[in-house]
């Protein structure tokens, strides 16, 4: 039988060969044909989408055929356009991104690894200079990694515009109408609606033909042949006790809404589509992928870091002049700095002390500070690993510790010429640390003074001292002095941490006739030739802050957040239509009809035929029909 | 130190062994079972001629893969109870994984603190996850001719484990004190299994596209127990698919973690950048799935290269390259 008689008896009048054609090809493959008139609402892809409608003839790249007409500068344009929206380029590039993505792991990156920059350039000085020209060193801002995930994004976004103006129309147009045959789509079954389903309907029919021959003549002249017609309104054939096809197509109706489902009536059947939510969570992931890509761009320009070294009883002002350094963003202005103090009053250390095999591992560490806030009150606070501290609109982490000496040096005039706290800056894990003792005060020459520390100093054999343990149960400090000019003066900086000795004479120390000075704290030694005197009045450690402000990070967060949504429902929300469809039998007698119901995925939609089979029987228990056997 | 600790640490490594020895007799079981296999379907091929008889289980409408008869058995047709030797390999499977479990408990109960602080812990609580997975897996397909796959990639893993990752029980470094700890890991464990899976998937699609581009091929002849070519795809897919919101989930608990921990929340870290290849090449596979001419052999192939990375993630990242991820305790 031809779709063409199949459709004249049809009592369907409304249906057209969009249905035919619905039914034949099993979709309505409306995209890439017509994308003005959304009639299916099926999401639009790009042309080399598995999805999409399969190209009529030649490459889909362009159909680069003899018979292609010239292309004009706009022609070119748009081929170039869609080269780049398409599928193949979108996967292309983003293999290229994950490779491109392995250098910056391979070789220490300036940004996390400063110091690997360095000792690489050491290590590699012919391969340095090649790789540092190829921006490896900064790979993740070089302009080869911004091409390709900037092209990424534009693919992108060249891809979810349209899709999503097409998906937006999509939203507000009805279920397609109703294929003439729904016996090739997915979960097709049909349930004959007859006395051999209905259990009142054999009965009541009996019933009513040998109680009067008058009841039977009105049946047969009202209209049995007209099958679908009901007693207005009723829920059941009068005469047939079987349920009025009206009422099982409104009941699928209402039972399809009931299940999410965007419902529309085309006669005798209902069609019935949902899952918009699919291509919309499909949208909003990979807009909200371009919204972290935004917010990570644009907001590191207003945001800052900055780091500052905090000894014990100090206090730092949230201001520019109190950083050790600082790293503002390109559109970073004073003002963004808020005014707090923060003072650490106290910072410990846990250690393990049972286990052998991580003897002196740190288990904690535990800084307490104070906050004071612009006219805020004041707060004690536990900043700690893992625990950062928020205050004045930044984040304030502590990312490293360390011991830092209280000294006095008095210079030969007996005078005192240095009373500070210097911070040593740890060298092992047993905290073996290092510092520079800088005395430009002192008359009559200015001193010098390389300290390593020991907090649980130990004797090797080779008698130089070591670190046994990281806290400090037998503390030391020993310094190796120098005398003259320091260079202070010169106005060429110089670091704390270190003392250029070339150009001073040593006077205390290996290379002089004064072995190094041995500190423990509460001591004091006279320095060589009467150059003054040094006392170690205690210990006391230190913490080095980071302080961040990044407001964009509420953002980055809020689009990942977004996009793990949108994945989620893009993934796993599935798109099907579903129809119900009665089916008059022919010759029927008695109005006895066949309900059909059948499915069609759009997508990926493992669970449509068990969709399909629990919409019917839903349906048929609600109608009050078996299902045969 | 505490003597529990060291017993408990030493009941879990025999233990482990214990596991390691059980999985060996599920991973021979398995293998026998598809020699079995071939042999059953050389007699089948003897007996009847027309042996295949067509179990289409995926039909493309327009490029939309419509399944009919999901619930149709993937053990080809042989009755859903799969030979004595697959029946043996569950078997030995779930009591290797329950000697494996209890391992996992000590190790945790010996450190007091979950057992993934660690290469060597990671990667016992890793294999022991990866086969739970697998097992769970079968109620809702039947995927047990993976057996051979996940039984051989665990002997592998554990061993590998136990002789080059081993450490004692330490606590942890301060940084790793936070329940991010148990969340992102844990996920990111989870993920890794469900990748295993797709992996050993994609391997079959393979060989199954493989042996259909060839009238009859004498070799490999268990395979035609296996589901065909395009019903592995789909299965591939819907597992790497679990894997990958899994993978995206660790990507942005890890980026939170950072934060609170580094005081940023993404620095470049070589395993951030290991775990961000790993998210593209599986976002890549998704995409190449869905571009024409690239579902089937060549986005399987994608999903073997993802799993690669991850394995490379797994060892080489974590052992020899220098980052802020460097708690292998090696």
């Amino acid at each position: 039988m031809s779709p063409q008689s199949d459709r004249d008896t049809d009592t369907d009048a409304g249906r057209d060969t969009d249905a035919g054609r619905d039914a034949d090809a099993g979709r309505d493959a409306d995209t890439g044909r017509d994308t003005d008139t959304v009639s299916g609402g099926d999401p639009m892809r790009p042309s080399d989408h598995v999805d999409s409608a399969a190209p009529t003839g030649g490459d889909d790249a362009g159909d680069a055929g003899v018979t292609q007409p010239t292309l004009g500068f706009t022609g070119y344009v748009r081929f170039f356009w869609r080269q780049l929206t398409s599928m193949r380029t979108a996967l292309f590039l983003l293999m290229l991104l994950a490779l491109a993505a392995i250098p910056g792991s391979l070789v220490p990156q300036r940004t996390a690894d400063p110091n690997g920059v360095v000792q690489y350039k050491a290590d590699h000085p012919q391969l340095f200079p090649v790789l540092d020209t190829l921006q490896v060193f900064d790979t993740y801002t070089s302009v080869w990694f911004s091409a390709i995930y900037l092209l990424l994004f534009v693919s992108l976004i060249g891809c979810i515009v349209p899709r999503t103006r097409h998906h937006w129309q999509a939203l507000r147009t009805r279920p397609p109408r109703t294929p003439a045959r729904l016996g090739r789509l997915a979960g097709h079954r049909s349930v004959p609606v007859d006395a051999t389903t209905v259990t009142g309907a054999a009965s009541t029919a009996t019933g009513a033909n040998a109680a009067t021959g008058a009841n039977a003549a009105t049946s047969t002249a009202t209209g049995a042949p007209a099958t679908s017609t009901t007693d207005a309104g009723g829920t059941t054939d009068a005469a047939t006790g079987l349920p009025s096809v009206d009422h099982a197509i409104t009941r699928a109706a209402v039972l399809l809404k009931r299940s999410g489902y965007r419902v529309e009536r085309f006669g005798d059947s209902v069609s019935a589509e949902r899952g918009y939510l699919r291509e919309t969570g499909n949208l909003v992931f990979h807009t909200a992928l371009v919204g972290v890509l935004v917010a990570v761009g644009l907001g590191g320009g207003f945001s800052y870091t900055g780091q500052r070294l905090l000894v014990e009883g100090q206090t730092f002002s949230n201001v520019l002049g109190s950083y050790d350094s600082f790293n503002p963003g390109r559109w970073f202005t004073q003002s963004d700095l808020q005014g707090y103090n923060l003072t650490l009053d106290k910072f410990t250390t846990t250690y393990e002390e049972r286990n052998l095999d991580a003897l002196g591992q740190p288990l904690d560490y535990t800084a307490e500070v104070t906050a004071r806030e612009k006219g805020g009150q004041e707060r004690t606070e536990r900043l700690g690993v893992n625990a950062p501290l928020s205050v004045g609109g930044t984040n304030v982490y502590l990312l490293g510790n360390g011991y830092a000496m209280q000294v006095t040096v008095r210079d030969g005039d007996g005078n005192v010429a240095f009373k500070d706290v210097v911070p040593f800056l740890p060298e092992d894990s047993n905290y073996t640390s290092t510092g520079v003792i800088k005395v430009p005060d002192a008359k009559p020459s200015q001193l010098g003074m390389v300290g390593f520390f020991y907090p649980t100093a130990s004797k090797l054999g080779s008698g130089a001292f070591a670190s046994a343990y990281p806290d400090a149960q037998n503390p030391m400090l020993t310094l190796q002095v120098y005398r003259g000019d320091l260079g202070l003066d010169s106005g060429v900086p110089q670091s704390v941490y270190s003392l250029d000795t070339s150009g001073l004479e040593q006077i205390a120390g290996r290379q002089s006739k004064t072995a190094s000075i041995e500190l423990k704290p509460g001591q004091t030694q006279q320095l060589p030739d009467g150059t003054g005197s040094i006392t170690f009045d205690g210990v006391k450690r230190y913490v080095s802050l980071d302080v961040h402000h990044d407001p964009s990070q509420a953002w980055v967060a809020g689009f990942a957040a977004l996009a793990v949504l949108g994945l989620l429902t893009s993934l796993f929300v599935p798109r099907r239509r579903v129809w119900v469809k009665a089916v008059p039998r022919r010759g029927a007698e008695h109005g006895e009809y066949d309900l059909e119901y059948a499915g069609l995925a759009r997508g990926e939609d493992p669970n449509l035929e068990r969709a399909v089979a629990d919409i019917a029987r839903r349906h048929l228990s609600d109608l009050g029909v078996r299902i045969p056997a | 130190m505490n003597d529990l600790t060291t017993n408990l640490a030493t009941y879990s490594v025999v233990l482990t062994y214990s596991a390691m020895a059980v999985y060996v007799i599920a991973f021979i079981s398995f293998a026998l079972d598809m020699a079995k296999r071939s042999g059953e379907v050389t007699a089948a091929a003897a007996g009847r001629a027309p042996a295949a008889e067509p179990r289409t289980v995926a039909t493309v409408q327009g490029g939309t893969v419509v399944l009919e008869r999901v619930d149709e058995t993937t053990d080809g047709g042989r009755g859903g109870r799969g030979t004595k030797f697959e029946r043996v390999g569950m078997a030995m499977t779930v009591l290797a994984l329950i000697l494996h479990v209890a391992a996992v408990v000590l190790r945790g109960i010996a450190a007091d603190r979950v057992p993934w602080g660690n290469m060597f812990e990671f990667s016992l609580t890793g294999t022991a996850l990866i086969t739970l997975i697998f097992l769970l897996v079968q109620f809702w397909q039947n995927l047990k001719f993976l057996g051979v796959f996940i039984s051989g990639l665990t002997i592998i893993l554990l061993g590998i484990a136990t002789v080059n990752y081993y450490v004692p029980v330490r606590p942890l470094v301060p940084a790793l004190e936070s329940y991010w700890l148990v969340i992102h890991v844990f996920v990111a464990i989870a993920g890794t299994g469900f990748f295993a899976l797709g992996a050993g998937l994609a391997v079959a699609q393979l060989v199954q596209t493989y042996r259909q581009g060839r009238p009859v091929s004498k070799q490999l002849r268990f395979m035609e127990t296996l589901p065909d070519a395009e019903r592995l795809e789909v299965l591939t897919y819907r597992v790497l698919l679990v894997g990958f919101v899994l993978w995206t989930f660790t990507l942005i608990a890890g980026a939170i973690w950072a934060e609170r921990a580094w005081g940023r929340y993404w620095g470049w870290d070589t395993k951030e950048v290991w775990t961000f290849i790993i998210w593209v090449l599986y976002a890549g596979y998704i995409h190449a799935r869905a571009t024409r001419g690239w579902r089937g052999a060549r986005s399987s192939w994608l999903a073997l290269i993802g799993f690669a990375a991850v394995m490379f993630n797994f060892s080489v990242v974590n052992v020899f390259f220098k980052g802020l991820h460097s708690y292998s305790g090696l």
